[in-house]
């Protein structure tokens, strides 16, 4: 099993989702997220006074898969979350030990 | 007015009816002519028809007016001011507006009326009308002659509300609500009361309408309410110190659109403030309204212009900054300049705002948090000003019929009497504050902790949020 972390523009949300629906992948844990890698802020001025805002607002998106589904998850992803320009975001992919579902207590893929 | 032609004519066939009477009568009784008894009661009763046809009109546009300038505190400068600080301070400072609307309007009833209106002193009024003594449905012919007193005394009273809650603009998202509440309280009484006899009382120092020894033309209150205000401002902003974090932290406004509403019911409400300083529903009362909408026009344009040229942006806090800034500097000229020469004060005092709340503060590093001081203080001494320059005998004979008024009339004299009007206002200003900080600081204080400022004055002063999106 592996975790998919997605952090992505918030305006290409909609279709991040839109794809991984497409590929059959119903569960995902969204979160509205500020933060910045390369990309700089923006400069805002009130009444002549600059503010330089450098946390810019992201959507981050966590999935967990059986491992025969997250390239294809993760092309799903680059395809739809890409802009082409600085700050369409990261992926990051991590090892899970186990899956337990709360309602029955099932474990492991079958629980995801 | 139709009712009042109308009574006119009436009077006018009675006269031309009773005149052969006279004529005929006039032999027997050349001194005393005998007219019909019955005549004389019908002129009286037509006299008083007209009377209160002119009352009943003049009553109901001062009655709008007040709640008008009513509205202008809240919701209009609690939702601008409200906006601009930031989240964790929205009720304090809305707070602290509402709180006047309560407390001034106590110490109205019990002696603030009077102390403003009250008598014929050169400096302030006296007790007569303490507990509104006489203050009824009759008018007071001393100043509003054609509306009952209880209006005069009510639309003056939203006055005295607005201008201390102008000052909280400076001191914001720092001082102890205890604080203010003494301190609005006690500068009530020892700044505007003073200040507002000597420019409208009877017999007051400046008043330009009743022979005042230093004739100072301010329509609406660019002297009383917006020099005396933000002056006060600047003084405070100066002894609280800045706010903790100020100027290296970012402190942009909370939400714009709270501050946007606000400023757009500030300018309506400023026609009840400005127009309705005519006291009646009269031709003076239109020509103040329409300076008033013109200034506020210009200064909005000549804000966003000098913004756009300076940061390439022309910004909606710029626009409705520009708007207020005109209306207080078409303030004190309303009621005396014609159209042209409004849009002539509101241009020039979008301009020199501007540059005083982004240039100015930066240079001398007060934390004006608001900038009550930039706006007001800055607003309402070049608006002051320029009533000297702009006053026409056309709009306003206030001196009497064919005297010049201000400079456009050749008297130019009038920008000296307008200097005396702001100096005194200055010092007054400042000179009342600090001595209201000392008393204040030495008995409930007035800065809260720096936790305090931190955590933010709502929960921390008043035990609530102002937004719980997630309850």
């Amino acid at each position: 099993m592996m975790k998919i972390e997605a952090i992505i523009q918030p305006s290409r949300f909609d279709s991040v989702k839109d794809a991984l629906l497409e590929i059959g992948i119903e569960g995902m844990t969204v979160t509205e997220v500020r933060g910045h890698g390369r990309q700089k802020g923006h400069t805002e001025v009130y009444r002549g006074r600059e503010y330089t805002v450098d946390l810019l607002p992201k959507v981050k998106l966590e999935v967990v898969l059986p491992d025969h589904l997250v390239e294809r998850a993760v092309e799903a992803i680059l395809k739809s979350a890409k802009t082409g320009k600085i700050g369409d975001g990261k992926i990051f992919l991590s090892r899970v030990e186990q899956a337990i579902r709360i309602r029955n207590e099932e474990r492991g893929e079958s629980a995801l | 007015m139709k009712r009042m032609g109308v009574a006119c004519c009436c009077v006018l066939v009675l006269v031309f009816l009773a005149a052969p009477l006279l004529a005929q009568q006039a032999p027997s009784n050349p001194t005393s002519p005998e007219v019909p008894q019955a005549v004389v009661d019908r002129l009286n009763q037509l006299e008083q028809k007209v009377t209160a046809a002119q009352l009943s009109a003049d009553n109901a546009w001062m009655l709008v007016s007040a709640a008008l300038v009513l509205m202008m505190t809240g919701p209009g400068l609690t939702l601008f001011y409200g906006g601009l600080v930031r989240q964790k301070n929205v009720l304090a400072i809305m707070m602290q507006s509402f709180a006047l609307m309560a407390l001034i309007t106590v110490m109205w009833a019990l002696v603030g009326y009077s102390l403003c209106f009250g008598g014929d002193g050169h400096f302030i009024g006296n007790l007569h009308m303490a507990l509104l003594r006489g203050v009824g449905a009759a008018p007071n012919p001393d100043y509003a002659g054609t509306i009952p007193q209880s209006t005069f005394m009510i639309y003056q009273l939203m006055f005295a509300i607005i201008t201390p809650a102008l000052i909280t603009g400076a001191t914001a998202e720092r001082m102890k609500f205890s604080g203010t509440v003494l301190f609005m309280a006690l500068w009530f009484l020892i700044v505007y009361a003073p200040m507002a006899h000597m420019v409208w009382g009877k017999g007051g120092l400046l008043n330009a309408a009743a022979g005042g020894r230093f004739p100072t033309l301010d329509f609406a209150g660019g002297t009383v309410v917006h020099v005396t205000s933000g002056v006060s401002a600047l003084v405070c902003a100066l002894y609280l110190g800045k706010r903790a974090g100020y100027p290296k932290q970012p402190m942009p406004p909370h939400s714009l659109v709270l501050s946007f509403t606000g400023a757009c019911l500030l300018w309506v409400g400023w026609f009840g403030f400005n127009a309705g300083s005519a006291l009646a529903s009269n031709g003076l009362a239109s020509s103040a309204f329409v300076a008033t909408h013109f200034g506020a026009a210009a200064a909005a344009v000549s804000w966003c212009l000098a913004e756009w040229i300076k940061n390439g942006k022309a910004s909606a806090l710029g626009a409705i900054s520009g708007a207020v800034a005109g209306l207080v500097a078409i303030t004190p000229a309303a009621g005396f300049v014609s159209p042209l020469p409004a849009l002539a004060v509101g241009f020039i005092a979008g301009l020199f705002c501007f540059w005083m709340v982004t240039k100015f503060k930066a240079i001398f590093g007060y934390d004006d948090a608001l900038d009550a001081f930039g706006v007001h203080g800055a607003g309402g001494t070049i608006g002051a000003l320029m009533t000297g320059i702009f006053a026409q005998m056309v709009v306003n004979p206030i001196f009497g019929d064919g005297k010049p008024v201000g400079g456009l009339d050749g008297h130019w004299s009038q920008v000296g009497n307008q200097l005396v009007g702001i100096l005194v206002a200055w010092v007054l200003a400042s000179v009342g504050t600090i001595v209201i900080l000392k008393i204040v600081d030495a008995t409930v204080g007035l800065r809260v902790s720096e936790e305090s400022e931190v955590d933010g004055l709502d929960i921390t002063l008043h035990g609530e949020e102002g937004y719980n999106l997630e309850s």
